[in-house]
């Protein structure tokens, strides 16, 4: 599965990296400390957080995440637009709160693994 | 004439919530030149209502108090902000209360209280003092400088509400003029853990909470004065002066 598909699901705003979103999504992780991100999440995972400071595109860069979704209303500060912008890194957003966006996409990712898992 | 000076730049009163009762202007005072301390600054969380009273006790005694305030930034980062003059930290504490939301819980956080020279309460801070502002980091420091102020990171090692917890890494722009590290670690193991702040000044503080914290961890610096600028150019090792890293 893709970012573009959770894109549609979710109906995200996209504010970055918006010819990246075929990019595969394997996995997802949720928490706004980067300390613990930067040490638990993994590649190919879609992140979510409330965090907007420009640290978020670094942690996702070096992370290799798939990208990033802002809930809860919340928007990229302007120098961490710029630099997603820049790196291109997929940021979305969302007015859904972190639990009901993770909630979604766990979904998502579960019943596309199931429908692999067990094709018909 | 330069000299050493014992400074200790982040300690909290009774003002802060989680701040012990007995940590009232007089006490503080007291211990910090019992501990033979040449320079401290009173940071209280978001706050700074007893930080005139210290100053008035300091008055004639063998220590220097520089008014400060221990900021939450939005990412919940927590920062120093020291000043030489009692006006630019109430400079700062309008902008800080402008983006400060909340109520204090007292049952909950713990009693925010105002204690002047004569020991007497004078009030209660009602704000949620514990909280964070909205202001972001960046832009937090760029105010104290523009106030005159010196911005340093607290406990850079604990693993909460520190600029590591929180975002992770420094980045090498982020103009803090030193990082603090807290009484958990030594210098020595703090240089070997984080090799990539080699380029930042550290110091060494208590973040006093009770009395019997005070003079547990200090910095000694090489300075001429006490006062901002002196502090600015020991974080900066220039003209002689210098933080003594020590272990």
């Amino acid at each position: 599965m893709n970012i573009e598909t959770i894109v549609k699901c979710l109906d995200l705003n996209v504010f970055s990296g918006f010819d990246r979103l075929k990019t595969e999504v394997l996995d997802g992780y949720t928490g706004d400390l980067l300390s613990d991100v930067m040490a638990n999440s993994k590649e190919g995972d879609i992140w979510m957080t409330r965090q907007v400071h420009q640290n978020i595109i670094a942690v996702a860069s070096l992370k290799d995440h798939a990208g990033i979704i802002l809930v809860h209303g919340a928007e990229p500060a302007k120098d961490t637009l710029e630099k997603a912008l820049r790196e291109n890194i997929p940021v979305m957003g969302t007015n859904l709160s972190g639990f009901e966006a993770a909630g979604r996409i766990y979904n998502i990712l579960k019943e596309k693994k199931d429908a692999t898992a067990t094709p018909p | 004439m330069l000299r050493a000076f014992r400074c200790d730049l982040h300690i909290h009163t009774c003002l802060s919530p989680c701040g012990d009762l007995d940590m009232y202007p007089r006490t503080l005072i007291e211990k910090s030149i019992t501990e033979k301390l040449d320079v401290i600054a009173v940071c209280d969380h978001n706050a700074s209502e007893n930080v005139e009273y210290v100053l008035t006790l300091a008055k004639g005694r063998p220590i220097t108090v520089l008014p400060g305030m221990e900021v939450s930034s939005l990412e919940e980062v927590h920062a120093l902000a020291l000043f030489d003059d009692l006006r630019d930290l109430i400079k700062l504490q309008t902008i800080v209360y402008e983006h400060l939301p909340g109520k204090n819980r007292e049952d909950i956080f713990g009693p925010q209280v105002i204690v002047n020279e004569r020991d007497e309460v004078e009030g209660m801070n009602e704000r949620l003092l514990i909280g964070a502002t909205d202001v972001p980091l960046r832009d937090l420091i760029n105010e104290i400088h523009a106030l005159g102020g010196l911005a340093i990171a607290s406990h850079i090692d604990r693993p909460s509400y520190s600029i590591l917890s929180q975002l992770g890494f420094i980045d090498p722009e982020t103009p803090f003029d030193a990082l603090e590290i807290s009484a958990a670690i030594g210098m020595k193991q703090a240089r070997r853990q984080y090799p990539e702040l080699s380029a930042y000044t550290f110091i060494k503080s208590s973040d006093a909470h009770f009395i019997r914290d005070i003079g547990r961890e200090f910095s000694t610096m090489i300075l001429q004065t006490a006062n901002i600028h002196e502090l600015k150019l020991a974080f900066e090792k220039r003209e002689g002066r210098h933080v003594v890293e020590g272990d």
